[in-house]
């Protein structure tokens, strides 16, 4: 027996072409075929050196994420390896590689087991110390604990660091806890037992229900519920049906699917069979973009182990159902999260928007009945079925059940990923687990739901994060990007970066989205040069209005929401660049002026010499000048005068 | 088949199920605006000026593709339809090359009509415009993307009427352009030259290259007749100027092809007027071919055979026809070999 996934003696038959229906129960209870207290002490010797709750081998967690990995994570296991077979210590400390933590600012982030110690930002040189000093000494090493920005305390497990204390990790539970590349690690953590139970105990509609039942809403975006989607393609006619996982995850700033395959592919392979089972199909696509080529190899060795382990293919744990599932990998456009678009894509045409109806329910994949769900929405799918819709509708809001995950990003102390029941307010997401503004700024607004989202001032913050309470205030969850902006960021300019993103994204099909953006994003380049016209926000309104109105797909239809938000909660900001001429944030570049103070200045003639444009005149007999007018407001020569004469105002 | 009855600005209306919102209008003579839709390309449903309101509905949805319903309660021309319809033109003018003078598709251009009757002017949105090098490489196409409205019509026409698949879109947001894989001018990409897309254009981006010049729409006569190329027998109609040809244009009303034409058919029109075209029939005497009366060939002619079969017998004769020739010239061909010279030495070019 090699692994949990193994059979524990020759009794055993269950293979991919004779399974065993209890195949999934005995690997963490069994053996159940035969009686054997061998084999049943075998099984649990394996489960206990896995998860080692008494900690009688210490374990080193380090992470495989491809934050950690881009951070140099794989040097370190191999240097960890190196030093415990040098104190011959490798046969009772185990290194595991894991999926990502969400807090990827602090990586590489290595963990101590069963002590859950937290070491952040581990350099090569860091490993003989954490050796020496925890692994052999029984200390901590103090100066890798992670500090609190805040109070300035450092936490030695991840249970005190406020950015994980106040989570709560359902879908991300299994992320940097398991070996994604082991299928017993997920089998050893209730893996697949959801599906054995559906398989055996629950009719296909039963399965429906209980996804009603616990009020599941799709994660992709639109927060459509599951139940009804995956009615309606079960109800539609069909010789052949399809389930798609939706893992384009084209918003930037967005990690939280791939974070969720790499860390725990088999979740969501669980979450498809179900779902399959559900709406009676037999065959199944990824579609992620080739840009996560990690996430892509592990759902790769994840599907190969399901197949080996009877999990994937034909007769599934001998209950009659077959299903096939496949990866197809995207070149990475935005458009291509559409459903339709995402579609055409995996036929092989251009990622381009059709017009709904027909809806994929009915004539999707190849023309057949087709069931498009999010990464996260079907990872949520095997939590619901293995805890019953009860346990499931304890988190959350009455209209949005259970956690969501989003990319905190921006001027916010953590970053990272964070796993939040629905409802939680903005203010808790960014002061207690984001641990508040970076540095001494002011909090000013936060931008949620990527480019199609909208921003949410201050007054608001105490708003429950769900999705209607958000669509409310022109906002929405979208695919989950909260992007915390400071009193330094303008809020025009922060429209016009959206707004440059889904131009540059639109697939170029349908009129109001194709140039519509593009006046749009004119009108704005002006504002923020100082060029607006006063009867530029009315000609924004209108274009924004026609551009919703009119657009055929998601993309165009929200693709107006950053502006029209942000007209809404701070149009004296758009206001004072036209009338003014001046960014109250002093971000635009082309609105600042450049000053010498003549009574700083020493005349040393530095900035002039540094100037890339040349625009500083002036010498030792008199005064230095910048030419405003050839200024490019590069800041070279505030950065250059050492004795602070330049100012910009 | 089921009648569903709807309500279209006011009017009760009952039309067949999977009529699309578009279609019951023009059916009751509603009239709508539409640059992408052609009835014989599939729906496609993107430059949305046939948008109209339907109750019920969160955004304005597109008649071309929207199916009538049971009980549906459709608006055609609100203030508020009519004002988004506006907004599109302006929107496609901004971003067209404003070349009405001496465009060939002056007169004819979808575009025009409807910025017409929308009183749309073309400085509402200035900024960026498209600015591509013309594409007149090949003999017969002149490609102006300048002037494409990317209605993707030609997209559909290459891959759905002539089933050729050399177009597609490419590129993304304001660069999108249509046409032939990897940029390439119509001349070195597969193109067949059937010019299906250009006879679907809506606007002077895809124009006739033997045309330009030669007479604007209210100058040509349109003279339907049967192309003399081949047997197929499609219909087009010849465009007359001053008792000449100037060129041909599919007739979407042809029983054979519709709009769909070869590149003889569509471009070959050059020999009607060709100095070096037989228009008697020629006779060699003493050596040398002599124009000649049609009555004096046909007797020459009747009077060879004559003498051939009287001398050598009937099966000394025979005949090949050609596959240029309508069934009906093949069957007179056949029938005069078979009842007047007495032979079944009959043959055809296309029998392999
Ligand atoms: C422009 C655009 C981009 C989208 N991108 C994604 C994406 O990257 N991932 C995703 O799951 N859904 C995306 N969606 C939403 C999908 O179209 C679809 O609604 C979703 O995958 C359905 O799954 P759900 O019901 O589980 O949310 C996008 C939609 C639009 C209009
Ligand atoms: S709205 Fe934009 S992305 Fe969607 S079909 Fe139209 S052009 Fe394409
Ligand atoms: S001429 Fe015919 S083959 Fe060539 S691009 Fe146009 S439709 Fe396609
Ligand atoms: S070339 Fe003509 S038919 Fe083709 S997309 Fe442009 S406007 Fe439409
Ligand atoms: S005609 Fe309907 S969208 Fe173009």
């Amino acid at each position: 027996m090699q692994t949990l996934a193994y059979p524990c003696c020759e009794k055993c038959n269950h293979t991919a072409s004779t399974p065993c229906r209890d195949y999934i129960k005995c690997r963490v209870e069994g053996p159940l075929c035969h009686d054997d207290p061998d084999c049943k002490q075998k099984r649990q010797d394996f489960l206990a050196k896995m998860y080692d709750p008494e900690g009688l081998t210490k374990q080193i967690l380090i992470c495989t994420g491809t934050g950690c990995v881009s951070s140099g994570s794989q040097r370190l296991i191999e240097l960890v390896r190196e030093e415990l077979v040098k104190r011959n210590l490798d046969e009772t400390v185990r290194v595991r590689s894991t999926g990502c933590h969400g807090f990827c600012e602090q990586g590489p982030i290595v963990i101590i087991e069963p002590d859950k110690t937290f070491y952040t930002k581990v350099k090569p040189s860091d490993i003989t110390e954490i050796i020496e000093t925890d692994i052999v000494g029984g200390n901590k090493v103090d100066r890798l604990l992670y500090r609190d920005p805040v109070s300035g305390e450092s936490a030695v497990t991840y249970e005190t660091v406020n950015f994980y204390a106040k989570q709560n990790r359902i879908i991300l539970n299994n992320c940097g806890q398991i070996n994604p590349e082991r299928i017993s690690q997920y089998m050893a953590k209730k893996g697949y037992q959801a599906l054995e139970k559906v398989l055996q105990t629950m009719k296909p509609e039963e399965v429906i229900e209980e996804v009603k039942k616990a009020g599941l809403r799709g994660r992709g975006g639109a927060g459509f519920p599951t139940w009804l989607k995956w009615n309606l393609c079960r109800k539609a006619q069909g010789d052949k049906k399809y389930v798609i996982c939706n893992a384009d995850e084209g918003d930037p700033g967005a990690f939280m699917d791939r974070s969720v395959l790499e860390g725990d592919p088999h979740a969501v392979i669980e979450g498809m069979l179900i779902g399959a089972y559900a709406i009676g199909a037999d065959e199944g696509y990824v579609y992620c973009r080739a840009e996560y080529p990690l996430a892509i190899e592990r759902l790769k060795i994840a599907i190969s182990q399901a197949e080996k382990n009877g999990l994937l293919g034909k007769n599934i744990l001998n209950s009659g159902f077959n299903f096939h599932l496949k990866i197809k990998a995207g070149a990475g456009a935005f458009v291509c999260g559409e459903e339709t678009a995402l579609i055409a894509s995996i036929e092989g045409k251009r990622g381009m928007p059709k017009v709904r109806p027909p809806y994929p329910a009915e004539k999707g994949l190849w023309g057949k009945p087709t069931n498009i769900n999010n990464v996260e929405t079907w990872a949520n799918v095997p939590h619901i079925l293995r805890n019953g819709a009860d346990w499931y509708c304890q988190f959350g809001t009455p209209k949005s059940k259970g956690t969501k995950i989003f990319a905190l990003t921006g001027k916010v102390n953590n970053t990272g990923l964070v796993e939040v029941p629905m409802g939680i307010s903005l203010r808790e997401i960014i002061f207690d687990i984001g641990g508040g503004i970076k540095g001494n700024h002011t909090f000013k607004a936060v931008q949620i739901g990527g480019p199609s989202g909208g921003c949410i001032p201050e007054e608001l913050l105490d708003l429950p994060v769900d999705f209607d309470s958000l669509s409310e205030v022109g906002a929405m969850i979208g695919s989950g990007g909260l992007v915390i902006l400071d009193d330094t960021t303008c809020m025009v300019d922060i429209a016009r970066f959206f707004l440059t993103f889904t131009q540059k994204e639109s697939c170029g099909k349908c009129t109001p989205c194709r140039e519509g953006t593009k006046r749009m994003l004119e009108i704005l380049t002006r504002i923020t040069k100082g060029e607006g016209k006063p009867e530029d926000l009315e000609n924004l309104e209108t274009l924004a209005g026609v551009i919703k109105k009119t657009s055929l797909c998601g993309l165009g239809q929200t693709s107006p929401n950053p502006v029209l938000a942000t007209l809404r909660y701070f149009r004296e900001e758009y206001e004072i660049h036209i009338r003014e001429k001046r960014c109250p944030a002093h971000a635009c570049t082309a609105l600042l002026q450049y000053h010498i103070d003549n009574e700083k200045c020493k005349r040393c003639g530095v900035c002039a010499k540094n100037c890339p444009v040349g625009c500083i005149f002036g010498d030792k007999n008199n005064p230095y000048e910048i030419d405003s007018q050839n200024c490019i407001q590069c800041h070279t020569c505030i950065d250059k005068c050492k004795f602070k004469a330049i100012t910009v105002s | 088949m089921q009648w569903i009855q709807l309500k279209i600005d006011d009017k009760k209306i009952r039309v067949p199920e999977k009529t699309t919102i578009l279609e019951a209008c023009r059916m009751n003579n509603i009239l709508i605006p539409t640059l992408c839709h052609d009835p014989e390309l599939t729906n496609w449903g993107a430059c949305r000026l046939c948008v109209v309101e339907v109750e019920g509905m969160r955004n304005l949805v597109t008649s071309c593709t929207m199916e009538v319903q049971q009980g549906m309660v459709v608006r055609t021309s609100t203030p508020d339809i009519r004002e988004a319809r506006k907004t599109i033109l302006e929107l496609i003018v901004a971003n067209h090359d404003i070349d009405c003078l001496t465009c060939e598709k002056m007169g004819e251009c979808e575009l025009s009509k409807y910025a017409y009757e929308y009183g749309v002017k073309k400085d509402v949105f200035q900024g960026a415009k498209r600015e591509y090098e013309l594409d007149d490489s090949n003999p017969f196409i002149i490609r102006d993307l300048n002037k494409c409205i990317l209605c993707g019509k030609c997209v559909r026409a290459c891959a759905e009427i002539q089933v050729n698949h050399v177009l597609d879109y490419s590129k993304r947001g304001f660069e999108t352009q249509v046409g032939p894989a990897f940029h390439l001018p119509y001349g070195e990409s597969d193109c067949v030259f059937c010019g299906s897309c250009l006879a679907v254009c809506p606007v002077g981006a895809l124009t006739e290259k033997q045309m330009a010049g030669k007479g604007r729409p209210w100058e040509v006569k349109k003279i339907q007749t049967t192309c003399p190329f081949c047997g197929t027998g499609c219909n087009f109609d010849l465009n007359v100027r001053d008792n000449k040809v100037v060129g041909v244009t599919s007739n979407p009303g042809s029983p054979v092809n519709g709009r769909a034409l070869c590149v003889k058919g569509r471009f070959g029109v050059e020999y009607i007027h060709s100095p070096n075209r037989l228009i008697t029939p020629m006779i060699r005497k003493n050596g040398e071919l002599v124009e000649a009366e049609w009555y004096e060939a046909l007797e020459l002619i009747a009077e060879r055979f004559k003498t051939i079969k009287e001398q050598y017998g009937s099966d000394s004769l025979a005949a090949l026809s050609s596959a240029r020739c309508t069934n009906e010239e093949n069957y007179l061909m056949q029938k005069f070999m078979r009842a007047v010279i007495g032979t079944n030495n009959v043959d055809h070019c296309a029998r392999t």
